[in-house]
C-alpha cells in the first residue's frame, strides 16, 4: 500500500532497508547464537546518520519525527528484532532529554547522540516496579550540589553498552509515584556499576542489565525538569517511544511474512507448491491483512505524534497494542506455514517468533496497554457526559 | 590537501548470463553499479579525508568518465560523503581503450588538481588494471599499485603496503601520488542520509574535449590503438564423456577416473 | 571498431537490443538503431542471425609504416625471494615459449629482457629459448621499482624498435608495464591467453585474445596502427619451450648501460615481506589436484565436504568467484581470470557452471572432472568428464567410496 511518503521519508526507509539487508541480515543468526552486542550495526547506523533522525537540526541531528523513526525501526525490524530494539532502546533514553532537558542539557548531550558517538539507555524498570511505576524503590537524596543515587534498575535495554543513562528514581518517598525525579547519569560515575548480562529468549542481540547505584553521586544539574515531574517525564517518553514498538511489530510480521511466502512457493507437498493449498493461501491471507492494518495504525500514531497533539497516550498505546499482538500471530503462523522447516534454525522465522514475544511485553505489557487506553476512554466518556 | 578518486560505472558483471544457443551476452536486467573496487577507493579517500582532520583542508572529489548516464554513479559517490563530482562526457570519448581513457582522466585531474589520485585496482568489466598506471604516467607522477594499506601520509610523502604476488612492500612515495587499491585495505561504507540529500542537490561539472584541450585523433575510437576484432565463446574441450545412469554407477565412473589418473 | 548495422539485411528482431551492455541499441524503425553511448565493444555481433550487424573497416592502413620495427621481445621478470635475494620468475621462461613461437613465425628473432640479475641468469635465458639477451646487470635493478624499470624498458624499447613486448600478468608486469605503453603512446592488452600472428594482415599484426566483459566472453585484439604491440600474459598460461644447453653459444648477450640518472625515482622500497601466510599455503599454483567448488555449494558448509574429500585425495581446494563474493571461502582460494591460474593433473568443479572468466583459469588442466545439476552448464564443455547430479549426493558417496576403499 502506498503510504504517501515523501522524497526523503522515501531516503530514509531505503537507507535502513540496505543497513538491514547489507550489515544485518548477514550476521543476525550469528547474533542471536552467541548473545553478541550489534557494534559493528551500530557504527553504520551511526556514520549513516540514523541515529540522529529525531533530534533536532541545531543539536546536530535531522530534525525529523516519530514516523521517520518507525520507518527505520521497521525496516531493521523485518532482519532482527534484537538489533532493532538496541536502536529502538537509544532513542526511548533520548527521549526525557529530548522533551524535558533544558538547552545546556541537550548541547551537552544531544549532538553525540546525533552523531551515534554515544548510545544512550533508559532506566525506570525495578524488581518491584515495572507495571507499577509507583513502587520504584530507588532513591536520589540531595546532598549539598549533588544528588545521591541508591538502589537497582532491572532489565535494562543497553545497560552496561549505553554511555548516558536517564534514570528514575524518588526524591521524596511521602508523595508516591508524584516523589519520583529524572536524572541523566554518566557511564564511569563512581558508584554506578552494572549487574549481569541476562540471558534471554529473544533479541538475544540486544544487552539487558543491571544498573546499580550505590551512593552514587550526580551534580544536582543532572536533574531532568523539576523534582517530582519524573512520573510525567517517564509516562511521556513511553507515549513518544510505543509507536516505535509498534512499528517494530510491523517489521517483523513483514519479515516472517515474506519468509513464509517464498518457502510456501517453493515447498511441494502432493505434487504441489503448498502455496498452492487454500488452507496455506488464506494463513498468508489473514496474516497479510493484519499485518497492513497494522502498519495503517502505527503510521497514523507516529504521524499524529508528530503533528504536536496534547495527548498521544491513546493513539500510542492501541498502536502498540494492536502491532505488537498481530506480530506474536503472524510470526507464529509463519511458523505454522513452514511447519518443521520454521522450527529449525535452518530458517529465520523461529528466531522471528521468540523475538516478537517481548513485543507484548516491554515498554507496558498489553495488558497495561489496555488498562491505559480504558481510561482514556473512561475519562473521554465522563467529560463527554459533564459537557451535557 | 585535495584526492580525486577515478570511478567507472559497469555493468554488474556477475549477473550477466550467455545464451547456451546462441553464444549470445543477455543484458537485460543487469544492473549498473560503481565498479565494486572504486567502492574501497572512495573510503580510502573518505578515510583519509577524515585521519586528516578539518585542519588540513581536505577535500575529495570523484571523477568518472562516460555517457551521461554515468551521472547517477557520481551521485552515489557522493551519497557516501564525497565533497565534488565531475564527469567527462561526449560521444568523441566513446570506444576509448585504456590508452585513450588514461588520456583524457589525466587531462581532467590536471585541471581539478590532485594531491593524491585513487583508483580501483581494476575494473569488473574489463579487468585490465592500466588505468591508474598509465594516468600516473601521462600526469608524470609516481604510484603505487595494489595497496592493501595505507600506513601514514606525512608532509609530502604516502606511505603504503602494496601486495606482491607472494608478499607485500612497504613503499614511500612523493606526493602527488596515484595510487591503486584493492579490497583488504577497507570496507566500503554505506550511504548517510545527509549524503544522499546532497547527492540529490549537488551539481555535477561537465568536462568535454574542448575543457581538457585535447584533439579529437586522441580521444575515443580514434585515439585507441586497440581495437576490438571479434568476439567469442570459448570452443568445447573435444573427447569429453558425460557419466550416465544411477548416482552410484556417476561416482563409480568418477572412482574410475580418480585411479586411471592415479589419483587414489 | 565502430559497429554498423546492414539496414538490408536487418530483421528488427531485436535481440542484438539485449545484448548490449550499454544500452546503446534500439529499434528505430523496425531496424536496429546504434546511438551515441555505443562503446565499441561488439558484444552485439553475437546476437545477430541475420549478419546485420559488423565492425565499419579501420582506416585504410599506409604502406607498411613500420618498417623499422623488428623482433619479438620478453620482459623476464625477476621476483624478490627475500629480502636480499631474487631470481628469475617461471613466467619468464613461459613467455619465451611463447615468444619463441612468435619469433619463428615471424621469422624474426626472439630477445629477452633482463634488470638485474647475473651473468649466468642470462646465459639460462638463451637455453630456454632466446636469441639475445638485453641485459642491465646493475645490481641496483634487482629489486622492482616502476619508475626506473618503465623509464629504461621504454627507451630501450624506443631505440630497438621491437614489433611486440610481453611481460608477465603478475604483480610487477602489472604495475610499470602500462607505464611504458603509456610513455610510447601504443596499446597494450591484459592476461591474453593466446597469441597468434595474424597471417593474412599485411602489417602481420598480433592477435591477442582474452576473457572480455567481466570473463562473460572471450575477446581478440588487435595494434594495427601500433608498435610495439605489447601484452601481458599470465603465470600459468603458456607452455615453456624445450630447454637447450646449445644455444648458449649462439645466443649473444647485450648488456645495458645504466647510470645514476636511470635509477631516479620518487617511491622508495622500504621494506620487502615475502610471506608464509595464509595465501601461500593456499597452494594451487604448486597442486596436483584441485577440488574447487561454486555457487552450487550454497555455502560454507558445502566446503566443508570439499576439504575432506580433497584431503581424502591428497587435493588443494579451490574455488570461483561466486563462491568468494559470497563469503563462503577466502579470496586466496579463488580459481580464475581475477584469482589464480592453475594447471594441474586433475581439477575436479563441484557446483561450478563455468563463466568463462572462471574457465581461463583452469581449462588448461590435464583432466577435468565437472559435477554439476545443470546439464547446460558451460562447465561441460571444458571437462574431460562430466557428471549431472546433485553434489550433495555425488560427494559424500564418493567421499564414502573412498574411505570404503581405502579400508579394505
Amino acid at each position: 500500500m502506498d503510504y504517501f511518503l515523501s522524497e526523503e521519508q522515501l531516503m530514509i526507509k531505503d537507507l535502513a532497508r540496505q543497513i538491514a539487508v547489507e550489515k544485518v541480515v548477514p550476521v543476525r543468526e550469528e547474533l542471536d547464537e552467541k548473545e553478541e552486542f550489534p557494534w559493528e550495526i551500530m557504527k553504520a547506523l551511526a556514520q549513516s546518520d540514523l541515529f540522529g533522525l529525531f533530534i533536532p537540526e541545531q543539536y546536530g541531528g535531522l530534525g525529523k519525527g516519530a514516523f521517520e523513526l518507525a520507518l527505520a525501526v521497521e525496516e531493521l525490524s523485518k532482519a532482527c528484532v534484537g538489533v532493532a530494539t538496541t536502536y529502538a532502546a537509544n532513542a526511548l533514553g533520548t527521549y526525557p532529554l529530548l522533551l524535558f532537558g533544558t538547552d545546556e542539557q541537550k548541547k551537552k548531550y544531544l549532538p553525540d547522540i546525533a552523531a551515534g558517538k554515544k548510545l544512550v539507555a533508559f532506566g525506570l524498570t525495578e524488581a518491584n516496579a515495572g507495571s507499577d511505576a509507583g513502587g520504584i524503590q530507588t532513591t536520589a537524596r540531595a546532598d549539598g550540589d549533588h544528588y545521591v543515587l541508591n538502589g537497582t534498575k532491572q532489565w535494562i535495554t543497553n545497560g552496561g553498552e549505553a554511555e548516558i543513562y536517564t534514570v528514575i528514581a524518588i526524591t521524596d518517598k511521602t508523595r508516591g509515584a508524584r516523589g519520583a525525579s529524572a536524572f541523566v547519569v554518566e557511564k564511569g560515575t563512581p558508584g554506578f556499576s552494572f549487574g549481569k548480562k541476562e540471558r534471554k529468549m529473544g533479541i538475544r542481540a540486544s544487552a539487558t542489565r543491571e544498573l546499580v547505584f550505590e551512593d552514587c553521586k550526580i551534580p544536582k544539574a543532572n536533574i531532568i525538569a523539576r523534582e517530582g515531574m519524573g512520573f510525567i517525564v517517564a509516562m511521556k517518553t513511553l507515549d513518544n517511544s510505543r509507536a516505535g514498538v509498534g512499528a517494530q511489530g510491523v517489521g517483523v510480521a513483514q519479515g516472517a511474512i515474506d519468509e513464509a511466502l517464498k518457502f510456501a512457493r517453493q515447498r511441494v507437498q502432493f505434487g504441489h507448491p503448498i502455496i498452492s493449498f487454500q488452507a496455506i493461501q488464506h494463513m498468508l491471507a489473514d496474516m497479510a491483512t493484519e499485518t497492513e492494518a497494522a502498519r495503517a495504525l502505527v503510521y497514523a500514531a507516529a504521524r499524529y505524534i508528530d503533528s504536536g497533539a496534547k495527548d498521544v497516550t491513546r493513539a500510542s498505546a492501541m498502536a502498540k497494542l494492536f502491532a505488537t499482538d498481530v506480530a506474536m500471530r503472524v510470526t507464529t503462523n509463519a511458523v505454522q506455514v513452514m511447519g518443521g522447516s520454521g522450527y529449525m534454525k535452518e530458517y529465520p522465522v523461529e528466531k522471528m517468533m521468540r523475538d516478537a514475544k517481548i513485543l507484548q511485553i516491554y515498554e507496558g505489557t498489553n495488558q497495561i496497554q489496555r488498562n491505559v487506553i480504558a481510561q482514556a476512554l473512561i475519562k473521554e466518556s465522563a467529560a463527554a457526559s459533564k459537557g451535557k | 590537501m585535495r584526492i580525486v578518486v577515478c570511478i567507472k560505472q559497469v555493468p554488474d558483471t556477475s549477473e550477466v548470463k550467455i545464451n547456451p544457443e546462441t553464444g549470445a551476452l543477455v543484458r537485460e536486467g543487469v544492473p549498473s553499479i560503481i565498479n565494486p573496487f572504486d567502492m574501497h577507493a572512495i573510503e580510502a579517500a573518505l578515510s583519509i579525508k577524515e585521519q586528516l582532520g578539518s585542519s588540513a583542508a581536505c577535500s575529495v572529489c570523484v571523477l568518472t568518465m562516460g555517457p551521461p548516464q554515468a551521472e547517477s554513479a557520481l551521485r552515489e559517490a557522493v551519497s557516501f560523503g564525497v565533497d565534488e563530482a565531475v564527469l567527462v562526457s561526449g560521444r568523441e570519448f566513446a570506444g576509448g581503450d585504456t590508452l585513450a581513457t588514461s588520456r583524457a582522466l589525466s587531462a581532467a585531474i590536471s585541471k581539478i588538481g590532485a594531491d593524491i589520485i585513487i583508483c580501483g585496482k581494476q575494473a569488473i568489466d574489463g579487468d585490465t588494471a592500466q588505468v591508474g598506471p598509465e594516468v600516473a604516467e601521462f600526469l608524470d607522477i609516481p604510484h603505487i599499485s595494489y595497496v592493501k594499506k595505507i600506513s601514514g601520509i606525512s608532509g609530502a610523502v604516502i606511505r603504503a603496503e602494496r601486495m606482491m604476488d607472494d608478499g607485500h612492500d612497504v613503499v614511500e612515495a612523493e606526493l602527488p601520488c596515484l595510487i591503486t587499491v584493492v579490497r583488504e585495505l577497507n570496507t566500503p561504507r554505506l550511504p548517510s542520509l545527509k549524503g544522499k540529500m546532497a547527492a540529490k542537490k549537488i551539481e555535477i561539472k561537465k568536462l568535454g574535449l574542448a575543457d581538457l584541450g585535447i584533439s579529437e585523433e586522441e580521444a575515443g575510437f580514434k585515439g585507441s590503438p586497440t581495437q576490438v576484432k571479434k568476439i567469442f565463446t570459448p570452443s568445447a574441450r573435444t573427447g569429453r564423456r558425460m557419466a550416465e545412469g544411477s548416482i552410484e554407477e556417476q561416482v563409480d565412473a568418477i572412482i574410475k577416473e580418480l585411479m586411471e589418473r592415479k589419483c587414489l | 571498431m565502430p559497429v554498423k548495422v546492414s539496414k538490408e539485411k536487418c530483421t528488427g528482431c531485436g535481440f542484438c537490443v539485449t545484448t548490449c551492455p550499454f544500452d546503446a541499441i534500439s529499434i528505430k524503425e523496425e531496424k536496429a538503431d546504434i546511438s551515441e553511448y555505443c562503446q565499441m565493444c561488439s558484444a552485439c555481433l553475437t546476437a545477430c542471425e541475420a549478419g546485420a550487424l559488423s565492425t565499419g573497416e579501420g582506416e585504410p592502413s599506409e604502406k607498411n609504416p613500420f618498417a623499422g620495427y623488428k623482433d619479438i621481445w620478453v620482459f623476464a621478470e625477476r621476483k624478490q625471494t627475500g629480502p636480499q635475494s631474487s631470481e628469475v620468475a617461471p613466467v619468464a621462461y613461459e613467455l619465451l615459449g611463447a615468444g619463441r613461437r612468435l619469433a619463428d613465425a615471424r621469422g624474426s628473432e626472439l630477445c629477452a629482457v633482463l634488470f638485474g640479475g647475473s651473468d649466468e641468469e642470462a646465459r639460462e635465458l638463451l637455453k630456454w629459448g632466446a636469441d639475445k639477451v638485453f641485459h642491465a646487470a646493475n645490481p641496483a635493478f634487482d629489486a622492482f621499482n616502476d619508475e626506473p624499470y618503465a623509464r629504461l624498458l621504454s627507451s630501450l624499447a624506443l631505440k630497438h624498435k621491437p614489433e611486440v613486448i610481453l611481460a608477465g600478468a603478475t604483480a610487477i608486469g602489472r604495475s610499470f608495464f602500462p607505464r611504458v605503453a603509456a610513455r610510447l603512446r601504443t596499446g597494450l592488452t591484459a592476461d591474453c591467453t593466446s597469441l597468434e600472428i595474424d597471417a593474412e594482415s599485411e602489417q602481420k599484426n598480433l592477435i591477442q585474445t582474452r576473457p572480455a566483459y567481466g570473463g562473460n566472453i572471450m575477446a581478440s585484439i588487435l595494434a594495427p596502427r601500433h608498435r610495439p604491440q605489447m601484452a601481458t600474459v599470465r603465470p600459468r598460461v603458456m607452455k615453456r619451450a624445450d630447454y637447450n644447453p646449445e644455444r648458449e653459444k649462439t645466443g649473444r648477450i647485450i648488456p645495458v648501460e645504466t647510470d645514476g640518472e636511470s635509477l631516479k625515482s620518487r617511491t622508495k622500497v622500504i621494506e620487502c615481506v615475502r610471506s608464509t601466510d595464509d595465501a601461500q599455503k593456499v597452494n594451487l599454483h604448486e597442486a596436483d589436484i584441485i577440488v574447487s567448488g561454486g555457487r552450487g555449494l550454497k555455502g560454507r558448509e558445502g566446503f566443508q565436504m570439499l576439504h575432506e574429500l580433497a584431503g581424502l585425495i591428497g587435493g588443494a581446494v579451490g574455488s570461483s568467484r561466486a563462491a568468494v563474493d559470497e563469503g563462503w571461502i577466502p579470496y586466496c582460494h579463488q580459481v580464475g581470470q581475477t584469482g589464480k591460474t592453475v594447471c594441474p593433473k586433475l581439477y575436479i568443479a563441484c557446483g561450478i557452471s563455468g563463466a568463462v572468466q572462471h574457465l581461463v583459469g583452469m581449462q588448461s588442466s590435464d583432466t577435468i572432472i565437472a559435477i554439476n545439476k545443470n546439464p547446460e552448464a558451460p562447465i561441460f564443455n571444458v571437462a574431460s568428464l562430466g557428471v549431472v547430479g546433485d553434489i550433495f549426493e555425488i560427494i559424500p558417496l564418493l567421499v564414502k567410496k573412498i574411505k570404503e576403499r581405502r579400508g579394505a
